[in-house]
C-alpha cells in the first residue's frame, strides 16, 4: 500500500486488522515516559490543509512527533494559494522539497485521489469532503474493539447526516468489514441519495433502533443543512434525533456512545449525555495519535522493527 | 496510404473516384465530379478531373453537420479559437457547425453574430452561430430574434443554462412563430439544454449510486426530464419547433417519443458520450468525465440508444467543450464541465452502436442539417447541382484516440486511448479539400 485515499486502499478485513494491530504497539509507546520512537527519522511528512481542521492536523502532527519524522505545514491560508496557484503547482512544489508523505485535507471528494497521480510521495486522506475519512474510521474501529474485543457481530448505529459525512462513508466500510452490523439512522433527507451496494440497514427511528445497539455513532449535523431545507428546524432535529439523557437511558448496558467532533452541544448531543461514563469521545482523540503513527508507519516505515527501542 | 490528391495547389475540376455513395436517397458505386464553383455536376461510373480523390474502399457521405460545438470565440481564445475547432470540425467530417452562443461577450446581438461570422470565413468547415435565447443568457429578457434572424441565426438558445422563466420561454417560443418573414421563409428552432436550476444546482455529477459512494454531490435526471415535459407542453400551447440538446436520461427519450407520437414540431439529438459512457467513470475523479448534463447510468444509455435506432432522437451532436488541461486538473466540483468531442464523434458512432451505416450517416448529416435549416447546402442528396460539401470515410479502420493528436487546443477527451473503428479519409467543403488523407489542407 502506497496511500491511503480510502479504506478500500486497505483491502479488507486483512488490511484493517493490520493497521490495528500495529496501533497496538503504538498505544503502548504513548504510554511511556518518553513517548517517541526513531521509526521514521529522517522521514518528511507535510500538512497541506485546504480546510480548518485543528484536531485532525495536530493529531496526525503528534504522531509524526512521536515517529521521530520532520513534518512541514503548508499553510494555506497565508500562501501562494492565495495569489491564485493550482493545487497541481502547489503539490508538486511541495513535493519537489523532498518529502515522503502528504497528508491533506481538502473540501472537494476525490482531491487526494488526484494528487495521488501527480507525484511519488504517499498521500494520506485526511478528509475529502464528503468522501473518505480513513484514519478517522481506523481509530473508532480501534475504540470499538478495544471496548467489545472484536466488532464482529456488533451493531452499531450512525446517526445524523450520514448524506454529506466523510467519516460515515469511510465508518460504514470499515466497520462492515470487521463484521460489524451497522444501521444508518436519519431523516430521508440526510441519507444518501442511493445505497446501492452499501451493506447496511436504513431507519428513520433512533428510538426503536437506540435499544439495540452497542455502539451508538452520532455524526456532527451542520448548522448550514438548514438552508438547504433538508430538516426543518434544529430543534425538530434535535427532537427526534439528538442524544439526550432520556434516551441514553435506554441504551443496552455495556454500549458505548461516540462522535468524531467536534460537537454541537444540544443539536445531535446534549452536554450530559457527552458526559457519561459510557460515551467514549476523548478516547476516540487519544487513539487517533496512534493509529496515525501506525498508519504512517505502515505507508513509509522501512519494515525494520524499530518500535521497540526507545530515541 | 499514399497522397490521394493528385495536385492540392491546382485548380479545376475535382473527381472523387472509387468510392460507394451513400446519402438520404441510397446507395450506389460511383464517382463523384465536382466543378470549379464547387458544385457537383455528375455522379456516376468513370469520371475524370484535373484533380482526383481517392476513395477506393471508402464512402462518400454528404458532410456531416454538428447542431452543438463551442468554438470558445471571442472570449475564451485559449481553449479554442474558431479556426482551431473548424479545422477539428474538418477532421471529424463536418462541412458545417452550429456555434453555441455562451462566448464572451455572449452572442446575444448582431455585433457579435456579425463578428463571429468574420471570423469564419475561410476556416475548414462552414460555421453557423447560433444567438442567445435571452440577452446574457441571464433568463431575463429577449434578444433582438428578428435582427438576428436577418444576420442568418436560425437557432436560438441559451445552452448551458436552460431558460428557467416558464413564462419567458412561451413568450420565447411564440415570438419565433411570427419570424418567417425575415428569414426568407425558413423555420426559426428554439433550442433547449433542460435543466431545471432548482434541482441541478451543487450537484456535480448524476445523482445516483456512484454520487452516493463518491461522495459528489449528485444532480437528479429529473431536472432535465421536468423542462423537457414543460417545453414539450409549450411547444404545443404555441406550434414553435423545440429542439431539445443532449438528451441523457430514459425518461427523456420517452417523453420526446411520446410528443412525436402526438406529431408535435420536436427534434432532440444525443451526444457520443451519453451514449457511451456511464456515471461510473467519475470514479476516477478525473474531470475530463465532468459533463453537462452529467453523464448517467446503463439505462440511460440503453435508452439513448434505442432513441437513436427507432428515430425518437434525430441527431448525433458532439457538444464539443475544449478546456484547458490546467482548468480540467481543478478538483471534480470546481472544474468546468464539457469535453471534446469532434473527431471522434463518427467513429463511437460506428463502434458503439449497432446500426446500418446509413443511418448512422442520417444522424450526423441529413438529419441535423434539417434540424438547423441547412439543408439547401449540407446534408442533401449527392447529384448534379448541389453544393459538394462531403466527407469520405473508411469505415472499416481502426484508430486509437489521442488527445495531443487532435487539432483542438484543448485535450479533454474522455476517449483517450480507446480503440474506434471509423475515420473520416477526406473532406470536401464547397468543392475544396479541406481534409486529404486524414490530414488538415487550412
Amino acid at each position: 500500500m502506497k496511500h491511503l485515499l480510502s479504506i478500500d486502499d486497505l483491502g479488507g478485513e486483512s488490511g484493517i486488522d493490520e493497521v490495528l494491530r500495529v496501533t497496538d504497539r503504538f498505544v503502548e509507546v504513548s504510554a511511556r515516559d518518553i513517548p517517541k520512537v526513531p521509526a521514521l527519522r529522517g522521514y518528511t511528512v507535510a500538512w497541506l490543509f485546504y480546510e480548518d481542521s485543528t484536531r485532525t492536523r495536530l493529531s496526525f502532527e503528534t504522531a509524526a512527533k512521536r515517529l521521530s519524522a520532520d513534518t512541514m505545514n503548508f499553510s494555506v491560508s497565508s500562501s501562494s494559494v492565495n495569489k491564485g496557484e493550482s493545487l497541481r503547482d502547489t503539490v508538486e512544489t511541495i513535493a519537489a522539497m523532498g518529502v515522503d508523505a502528504i497528508v491533506v485535507r481538502h473540501k472537494s471528494a476525490g482531491v487526494p485521489s488526484q494528487i495521488a497521480r501527480w507525484i511519488d510521495a504517499s498521500v494520506i486522506n485526511a478528509g475529502d469532503g464528503s468522501h473518505e475519512h480513513p484514519t478517522q474510521a481506523l481509530l473508532d474501529a480501534y475504540t470499538i474493539r478495544h471496548h467489545f474485543g472484536s466488532l464482529e457481530g456488533r451493531h452499531i448505529a450512525i446517526v445524523g447526516d450520514s448524506k454529506h459525512s466523510r467519516v460515515a462513508r469511510s465508518n460504514v466500510k470499515a466497520f462492515t468489514a470487521l463484521g460489524a452490523e451497522v444501521t444508518l439512522v436519519g431523516p430521508q433527507t440526510l441519507l444518501p441519495p442511493s445505497l446501492e451496494g452499501w451493506p447496511v440497514n436504513v431507519s428513520h427511528d433512533l428510538d426503536a433502533v437506540l435499544p439495540t445497539v452497542d455502539v451508538c455513532y452520532l455524526l456532527r449535523m451542520q448548522r448550514e443543512r438548514m438552508t438547504e431545507a433538508l430538516v426543518p428546524s434544529l430543534r425538530e432535529y434535535h427532537t427526534y434525533y439528538g442524544l439526550d439523557g432520556a434516551r441514553a437511558a435506554r441504551m443496552a448496558k455495556g454500549s458505548i456512545i461516540m462522535h468524531p467532533g467536534p460537537m454541537n452541544r444540544g443539536v445531535e448531543i446534549t452536554a450530559d449525555v457527552a458526559g457519561l461514563d459510557n460515551a467514549v469521545i476523548t478516547e476516540q482523540v487519544a487513539n487517533g495519535v496512534a493509529v496515525r503513527m501506525a498508519v504512517l508507519f505502515l505507508l513509509l516505515g522501512s519494515g525494520v522493527d524499530v518500535i521497540g527501542s526507545q530515541s | 496510404m499514399s497522397a490521394s490528391l493528385t495536385d492540392n495547389t491546382q485548380k479545376g475540376t475535382l473527381a472523387i473516384r472509387g468510392g460507394r455513395v451513400i446519402d438520404a436517397t441510397g446507395e450506389r458505386v460511383a464517382d463523384v465530379l465536382i466543378d470549379e464553383s464547387g458544385r457537383i455536376v455528375d455522379v456516376g461510373p468513370d469520371l475524370t478531373g484535373d484533380r482526383t480523390l481517392d476513395a477506393t474502399g471508402c464512402v462518400v457521405s454528404p458532410g456531416f453537420v454538428d447542431l452543438h460545438v463551442h468554438l470558445r470565440q471571442p472570449g475564451r481564445e485559449e481553449a479554442e479559437t474558431i479556426e482551431t475547432g473548424a479545422r477539428g470540425a474538418a477532421l471529424g467530417g463536418f462541412t458545417a457547425v452550429v456555434a453555441m452562443p455562451n462566448t464572451d461577450p455572449t452572442m446575444d446581438c448582431a455585433s457579435v453574430i456579425r463578428d463571429v461570422l468574420a471570423l469564419s470565413r475561410g476556416v475548414a468547415c462552414d460555421v453557423f452561430p447560433s444567438a442567445a435565447i435571452t440577452v446574457g443568457r441571464k433568463g431575463e429578457a429577449l434578444t433582438p430574434m428578428a435582427e438576428l434572424v436577418g444576420l442568418g441565426v436560425r437557432m436560438f438558445t441559451d445552452d448551458g443554462d436552460g431558460v428557467q422563466d416558464d413564462r419567458l420561454m412561451r413568450r420565447a417560443l411564440e415570438y419565433t412563430v411570427g419570424l418567417a418573414p425575415f428569414s426568407g421563409g425558413a423555420p426559426i428552432t428554439l433550442a433547449q439544454h433542460c435543466e431545471v436550476k432548482a434541482l441541478a444546482e451543487g450537484g456535480f455529477m448524476h445523482e445516483g449510486a456512484w454520487s452516493s459512494r463518491l461522495g459528489i454531490p449528485g444532480q437528479p435526471a429529473e431536472a432535465e426530464v421536468i423542462m423537457v415535459m414543460r417545453d414539450i407542453a409549450l411547444a404545443r400551447r404555441t406550434g414553435a419547433r423545440v429542439h431539445f440538446q443532449h438528451v441523457s436520461c430514459a425518461d427523456s427519450v420517452a417523453l420526446v417519443r411520446a410528443a412525436k407520437a402526438h406529431g408535435l414540431p420536436v427534434t432532440a439529438e444525443a451526444t457520443p458520450h451519453h451514449f457511451c459512457l456511464t456515471d461510473a467513470a467519475c470514479a476516477s475523479y478525473d474531470s475530463v468525465f465532468k459533463v453537462h448534463p452529467p453523464l448517467r447510468t446503463d439505462a440511460d444509455v440503453a435508452a439513448i440508444r434505442a432513441g437513436l435506432a427507432d428515430g425518437t432522437i434525430d441527431a448525433i451532436a458532439t457538444d464539443h467543450a475544449p478546456h484547458p488541461q490546467h482548468l480540467k486538473e481543478l478538483p471534480f466540483d470546481e472544474a468546468p464541465a464539457g469535453m471534446l468531442g469532434l473527431e471522434t464523434a463518427l467513429a463511437l458512432a460506428l463502434t458503439e452502436l449497432d446500426l446500418p451505416l446509413a443511418k448512422v450517416l442520417a444522424l450526423l448529416s441529413w438529419q441535423p442539417a434539417a434540424i438547423a435549416n441547412l439543408d439547401a447546402v449540407h446534408g442533401g442528396a449527392i447529384v448534379a447541382g448541389r453544393p459538394a460539401n462531403l466527407a469520405i470515410i473508411d469505415p472499416d479502420v481502426t484508430w486509437v484516440v489521442r488527445g495531443d493528436a487532435m487539432a483542438s487546443k484543448s485535450r479533454n477527451t474522455p476517449f483517450e486511448g480507446r480503440t474506434l473503428r471509423g475515420k473520416v479519409r477526406h473532406t470536401v467543403l464547397h468543392g475544396e479539400p479541406v481534409v486529404v488523407d486524414g490530414e488538415p489542407t487550412r
